[in-house]
């Protein structure tokens, strides 16, 4: 087999894979109706994707932004100017790192959890069996997932944003001195509700339909064997973080390259 | 009832049908039996719409299921209850959850009827007391009497067991058959069993599809299979090791296979 | 679990998040400065903004009241025209007040800084500030510095 037989059966796979992807999105988004009339299943979804998420959220966004805090003060005050503490800590989590660090936990945490599920639900047969119950899985089983998936996310990056931000005084004011006043009055000044705020939302809700997508359709796709259900969890964390990353490179070109 | 006609499936390279034809009579136990490997879990997937053949068509109830729509198949299927080979229970749902699930998704009744329901199809396999259970929490011929509690769920006009009697003490067996002989005589239910208990499914089947390698090899009542002059059918009914039924999954010869080792 | 706690946990979490979003508004953005009040426009040419971007501040006594809101070249004068809205709560400023281009810090934002005249009339929106200082650019006053010490050494 030659580099361009191999190059082109890859090609070929990816793009049926989209194909099949974008299908079963599709009859997620058809599900959305009986999503709506049976609120219980969404309100258990929402607990073990968002609420089991959350203490992970908070620490890691308290820590990500007092590290903030601490190196923004170091750099800064080089230029004698750690009074833009707040500007610097505000800005890059509201824009950056809210929205992607917290994809990317939420990736780890519970989308590689939904593929593993949704993965062993199909290996035991369960998703069959439903559908011999004359209950369609995509709606009751995936819909309420995915949905809890695109509602928690940009919920859990606001959350990470703002415990970033008092972080970021803890280290910052508390620890190093810098200006209360300073600290707050600089970055309310300098943070644009829609350019900085109202982006990152957009951010991390294209996050969470990207994150959830791939997570349920890697389980819903998986080889029901063991390797196969491992395997899609491994894809799941890895394609996330990739998409992630992309999708953030090019929104931030996007919305901040304009000026 | 169902009717196959010219069916082909193949996996892979491989044909597990090739081009057959049978009938499934209504109200009457139709038994498929065959060797292991041969196809039977596979027949039942494809009459219920769950795979699509090759070729050839399937009417179940006068509607092709091979072009059905889904939505029209979801509607066929609440009338057919299916017993998975592994059960497919739902597992974070408890026996009595489970077996109330399809009640509720496709019905209105109160929750007191629901339980009135549950409980009779429980009762009827014997897991009354066993409600409460987690499906991680029973032997595998437990989860398989309770698959088929929920099976019966709907009071489906239509019923397919595969294997229902694998895993199953001789008293639960002995319950189990006459319940499906009963659940065929007074509610006048359609069933098909896959079974490789040959003594027991000729005791209560009306009609027997004997499938090997892509073919049926033999059909007809209990009685006709019994005194069948084919060396298969005899084989395959008195459970003889030796004959024409093979045993091995298609191979080269064994030999052969075992000197390539040293070749290589 | 009970489902009566689940909906706890998860109404828990959703209120938490909402009020993150209200923080994130409110405290560490510009929004509740945004809206309160209306505002009215007026322009200013400029010969040169040199890295004034919209949205900039335009402060009066070092206090915020207005922003930028449009920077474009105006093809007959050769010059930048810039719209900015100042809060219709300032709506007492002197129509000769005069506006310069400034730089918060050494290395800061570009902002515009009016100071207020002496005249009892006030500027209404549409008005154009005719007393414009343009912004310091470091290059032109290096080769003005270098030009000035040249013509002396003559
Ligand atoms: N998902 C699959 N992919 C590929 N081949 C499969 C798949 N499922 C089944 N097969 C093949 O199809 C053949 C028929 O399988 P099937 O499960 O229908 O057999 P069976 O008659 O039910 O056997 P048993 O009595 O052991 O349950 C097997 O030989 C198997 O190799
Ligand atoms: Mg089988």
């Amino acid at each position: 087999m030659n580099i361009f037989q191999v190059l082109g059966q890859s090609t070929l796979k990816s793009l049926a894979k989209l194909g099949r992807g974008s299908l079963f999105f599709i009859s997620i988004l058809s599900g959305l109706g009986y999503v709506l009339k049976r609120p219980n299943l969404l309100m258990k979804q929402l607990y073990s994707v968002g609420v089991l998420t959350f203490w992970l959220i908070c620490i890691a966004g308290l820590f990500v932004g007092m590290v903030l805090g601490l190196q923004g003060v170091y750099t800064l005050s080089t230029f004698g100017a750690d009074s833009s503490l707040g500007i610097m800590v505000a800005a890059s989590l509201v824009r950056e790192l809210g929205p992607v660090v917290s994809a990317l936990l939420f990736a780890g945490r519970a989308g590689s959890a939904l593929t593993a599920e949704v993965g062993l639900m199909k290996a035991t047969e369960q998703l069959s069996g439903m559908e011999m119950m004359a209950v369609d899985p995509l709606k009751y089983i995936i819909a309420p997932r995915f949905f809890a998936g695109f509602i928690s996310l940009p919920l859990l990056a606001a959350l990470f944003s703002a415990i970033g931000v008092i972080g970021g005084h803890l280290a910052g004011v508390e620890l190093l001195n810098v200006d209360a006043g300073a600290y707050w009055s600089q970055m309310q000044s300098s943070i644009d509700f829609y350019d900085d705020i109202i982006n990152g939302i957009i951010k991390s809700i294209i996050f969470a339909w990207l994150v959830s997508w791939i997570a349920l359709f890697e389980g819903y796709d998986a080889l029901p064997t063991s390797a196969g259900i491992s395997r899609a969890t491994t894809r799941t964390v890895v394609n996330s973080a990739f998409a992630i990353l992309l999708f953030d490179f090019l929104l931030t070109a996007l919305m901040f390259g304009a000026n | 009832m169902i009717s196959i006609r010219n069916l082909t499936f193949s996996r892979g390279n491989r044909k597990i049908f090739d081009n057959i034809s049978l009938d499934i009579m209504p109200h009457k136990i139709t038994a498929i039996m065959g060797p292991s490997g041969t196809g039977k879990t596979t027949l039942l997937k494809l009459i219920s719409g769950q795979i699509k053949p090759d070729s050839g068509s399937i009417f179940v109830d006068q509607q092709n299921v091979t072009t059905l729509s889904r939505s029209k198949l979801f509607t066929l299927r609440k009338k057919m209850g299916m017993l998975f080979q592994s059960g497919a229970l739902l597992t974070d749902m408890s026996v009595y959850d489970n077996i109330a699930f399809p009640i509720r998704e496709h019905t209105h009744l109160p929750e007191s009827m629901i339980r009135t329901v549950v409980l009779m199809k429980l009762n009827a396999v014997g897991l009354r007391g066993a409600r409460d259970l987690m499906p991680s929490e029973l032997s595998g011929g437990m989860a398989r009497r309770v698959a088929m509690a929920r099976a019966l769920a709907l009071d489906p006009n239509m019923i397919m067991y595969d294997e229902p009697f694998t895993g199953q003490d001789p008293i639960s067996l002995g319950v189990l058959v006459k319940l499906i002989q009963t659940l065929n005589q007074t509610l006048g239910l359609t069933s098909i069993i896959v079974s490789h208990d040959v003594q027991e499914t000729a005791a209560i089947a009306d009609y027997i599809y004997l499938l090997s390698a892509g073919k049926i090899a033999g059909q007809g009542t209990p009685e006709a299979l019994n005194t069948s002059e084919s060396a298969w059918v005899q084989q395959f009914m008195q459970a003889k090791a030796d004959g024409p039924v093979p045993f091995h999954y298609p191979a080269h010869d064994f030999t052969s296979d075992l000197l390539a080792n040293k070749k290589q | 679990m009970q489902y009566r706690s689940l909906e706890i946990l998860v109404g828990f979490f959703v209120s938490i998040a909402i009020a993150a979003l209200f923080f994130l508004a409110l405290q560490v953005s510009n929004f509740s400065a945004l809206k309160d009040h209306g505002s009215y426009a007026v322009k200013a040419h400029f010969d040169d903004v040199g890295g004034l971007k919209t949205k900039a501040l335009v402060s009066m006594a070092g206090v915020p009241i207005g922003r930028v809101t449009e920077i474009n070249f105006d093809a007959q004068n050769y010059d930048a025209l810039v719209t900015m809205r100042i809060d219709s709560r300032y709506n007492t400023l002197p129509t000769d007040t005069s506006a310069s281009i400034l730089t918060s810090g050494l290395l800061g934002d570009k902002y515009i800084g009016l100071t207020a005249g002496g005249l009892d009339e006030f500027l209404k929106n549409g008005d154009t500030i005719d007393l414009t200082q343009s912004a310091l650019v470091l290059e032109r006053l290096i080769s003005q510095f270098l030009f000035n010490s040249s013509d002396k050494s003559e």
